[in-house]
């Protein structure tokens, strides 16, 4: 997985040129299509590790396989719109849309490890459910851990 | 810690409010006065014992099919709408989830507002409440209303006015702490306690002053002994001295600073023995790899001194969570016979899906088994040793960080959530809403950040394996552990149970169904769909003359997520279908209160 390391650098470049040509030019040529699903429905691992980490820490609001809630939208819709630095931004710096008729508050998860160094496998996850080509609910079947992701998931988790 | 003797806390109860009669003692003596007074509703759960019984019987079990829609009222609040309304005299007290908004209500005048309560709260509290945005009710005491806010203020109102008399804050939400209970007013104190298990939150339970909210004592559900107000000598778990540091010996390290244990429940009272009853919370994190020992005192039922908050007696029920089951539930307080001796009982419904019955006076388990035959990560508990016996297939900690324990029953939202049940003396029985659901869990690694998730964890619920139905009321028998009888219900029963001396029993259902059932046989005898899921707890109270019920109708709470979610697309392929699917069909976000009577 690219996620932990490279993430992580690239939230500083988020957080700060944000919008920018520069930071749309780092990502959208990788993350078109950031994830592996085989013919019998076979999941590359970073898809799998971003279910699990979407439904422990996201899906309380968006509700589980990201088909949204009563308290925030369906990300399997969201993702069709937003694009990677969007993705990131909303995730890394949060959003607020409260006035009489919506309280919604999405926190910013900048700081919070067991996002931040997922974060691009539940983009992969969430790309994939949004693309249609993850069913709902727990996938089947998953590639091993790859021992580079473990290595870089050791790495930014401090484990 | 501001620490104010009796003496002095009488001189400013007597100065704040400015000349009112009322002193602690009366204080008390009010509360003790108005349970038992049937034409009024006084604290959430109906009485000091928890019991949800009402002595009225105007509407009974040969009338209440006629019952009718008397008048309804909006809170303006979507989301889910927990608890349910206060009626004192003539006024009735309505509260709503986040902005946590409080009406009063003036009953003499057709329902006529007459204050309207609405706090500013900082937005930032909404993401961190785990299971929506509830309120599970305010508190009455001393001509004062209680509201804890989710940003874990604890404000005291003027009944009659709406104005702050004072406000104290409870914790740091910027940290996951957050308020979503019922405060307790216990003699001349308010008691509340905190939410954030999904956090790493620390639970805690406080009393404040009821005159100038002050904190009076205030003790940690986990840590040294002073600060969990345990006596090593004195406070017992099934009859034996806990020892020092009994807390901290069952936690690597520090970590019991970040151990969870919230106590977001109900509490009760028994004035008798003068002690406070509560249950704690979950361990945090979900992972129990990470968290090895007992994690002691998350899971378990404190019994406290009202005055100093000491714990006479505690009993941890599931040891080593690992199943997210807090033990949070209410406590019901009964006076009932088992094996031929009166008893002193102390009745509670856990999550862990086991039935508890014990002595409330010196903590000895009595009777303990399941509620729903679903219930399979344990055989039993050892009367003895309070211990369950764990099922190794479903035991998330024997199987592993990494691995998905599959089909235990019951899921993580447990046999029974908060959703408080009812006691009806005439019948003997308890009236018990219940989930019937089961799920897969699989534990893995996180780390804490504060103000963060804390959870570990990722599942997948439905209903037990070749059924097709989510939830169950029951009528319970707690002298011996056994279901008299059981309804199944679509999804899981959500609301608060009523009893009342007219031998009927009410209930809400998610779909928004409010159901009137016999008190002997479960028959149904009447249902009505509010405008919307029902969460809330049914409510009765009589006004000239007339006896009334009433819910808050408003979906949302833990079944709004896991439920109303999953509402939007077909979910086959997932063990819930056709269940939840359903669901979207019946009902939609919205607060209302409907308050049904006889015909005229």
């Amino acid at each position: 997985m690219r996620s932990a390391c490279r993430s992580l650098f690239f939230l500083a470049v988020a957080v700060t040129l944000a919008g920018s040509v520069q930071a749309q030019e780092t990502a959208s040529t990788t993350e078109e299509k950031p994830y592996h699903v085989a013919e019998d429905g076979t999941v590359s691992w970073p898809v799998f590790s971003g279910f699990r980490r979407y439904n422990s820490v996201c899906h309380t609001c968006h509700g589980p396989d990201g088909v949204g809630s009563t308290f925030a939208p369906a990300l399997v819709d969201s993702m069709k719109r937003l694009s990677y630095e969007q993705y990131m931004d909303v995730v890394v710096n949060g959003r607020k849309n409260v006035n009489t008729a919506v309280q919604r508050t999405m926190p910013s998860f900048g700081l919070d490890p067991n996002v931040m160094c997922y974060i691009d496998d539940i983009y992969a996850y969430l790309k994939a459910r949004s693309d249609g080509v993850v069913p709902r609910g727990r996938p089947a079947k998953k590639e091993d851990k790859p021992a580079e992701w473990a290595e870089a998931e050791a790495a930014c988790m401090g484990l | 810690m501001a620490r104010l003797t009796p003496v002095s806390g009488f001189v400013l109860a007597f100065a704040g409010t400015m000349g009112l009669w009322a002193t602690q003692a009366a204080a008390n003596d009010e509360l003790l006065k108005i349970q038992d007074d049937p034409k009024q509703w006084v604290m959430p759960l109906g009485n000091y014992s928890s019991n949800r019984y009402s002595g009225l019987d105007q509407i009974n079990r040969d009338n209440v099919g006629d019952l009718q829609v008397a008048w309804t009222f909006s809170t303006g609040v979507l989301r889910g709408h927990e608890g349910g309304p206060l009626v004192i005299g003539n006024m009735m007290y309505v509260h709503a989830p986040f902005p946590n908004t409080v009406f009063a209500l003036d009953l003499s005048k057709g329902g006529q507002i007459v204050w309207k309560y609405e706090p500013q709260q900082d937005p930032n509290v909404i993401p961190v409440m785990c299971c929506d945005t509830v309120n599970r009710g305010v508190a009455y005491g001393d001509g004062k209303i209680f509201l804890h806010q989710a940003d874990t203020k604890l404000v005291a109102l003027d009944a009659k006015t709406g104005k702050e008399v004072w406000s104290a804050m409870d914790g740091d939400a910027t940290k996951g702490e957050t308020g979503t209970s019922a405060p307790l007013v216990v003699k001349d104190k308010v008691l509340i306690g905190n939410s954030g298990g999904e956090f790493g939150v620390l639970g805690k339970v406080t009393a404040y002053n009821m005159s100038d909210g002050k904190i009076a004592w205030r003790a940690f559900s986990a840590g040294p002994d002073d600060q969990i107000k345990v006596d090593p000598e004195k406070t017992t778990a099934l009859g034996k001295p806990v020892g020092k540091d009994s807390s901290l010996k069952t936690w690597e390290g520090d970590q019991w600073k970040i151990g969870g244990g919230t106590t977001w429940g109900w509490m009760s009272y028994d004035p008798e023995l003068n002690l406070v009853y509560y249950g704690t919370g979950n361990p945090s994190t979900w992972n129990p790899a990470q968290r090895p020992g007992d994690n002691k005192y998350s899971m378990t039922i404190f019994a406290r001194d009202a005055d100093t908050g000491m714990a006479k007696w505690l009993y941890q029920m599931t040891p080593h969570d690992e199943w997210d089951y807090d033990g949070v539930n209410e406590m019901i307080l009964a006076d009932q016979q088992v094996n031929g001796q009166d008893r002193k009982l102390l009745v509670h419904f856990d999550r862990n899906g086991f039935g508890y019955t014990l002595d409330r006076d010196t903590g000895e388990l009595l009777v303990a088994e399941k509620y729903d035959p679903a219930v399979n990560w344990a055989t039993k508990i050892d009367l003895k040793t309070g211990l369950p016996d764990r099922v190794k297939e479903f035991s998330t900690e024997a199987n592993g960080e990494d691995v998905n324990t599959t089909n235990i029953c019951p899921a993580a939202l447990g046999s029974k959530d908060q959703q408080p049940s009812a006691y009806s003396p005439k019948t003997g029985l308890f009236y018990v809403p219940t989930n019937h659901v089961c799920m897969d869990y699989e534990p893995f690694k996180v780390a804490y950040t504060a103000g963060q998730p804390y959870v570990g964890a990722t599942l997948s619920m439905y209903p037990p394996k070749g059924e097709d139905h989510l939830g169950n009321f029951i009528a319970w028998d707690a002298t011996t552990g056994k279901i008299k009888w059981s309804l199944p219900e679509p999804f899981s029963v959500w609301s608060g149970a009523l009893a009342t001396a007219g031998d009927v029993v009410f209930y809400g259902t998610l779909e928004g169904y409010l159901k009137a059932v016999d008190a002997e046989t479960g028959k149904e005898l009447y249902r009505f769909k509010t405008p919307s899921g029902i969460i809330g707890n049914v409510n009765t109270y009589e006004y000239d003359g007339k006896q009334y019920i009433a819910v808050l109708s408003g979906v949302g709470g833990w079944a709004g997520i896991g439920m109303a979610a999953g509402l939007t697309e077909d979910t086959a392929g997932l063990g819930a279908v056709g269940a939840y699917k359903a669901l979207s069909s019946y009902t939609a976000l919205g607060g209302t209160m409907t308050v049904f009577a006889l015909p005229e």
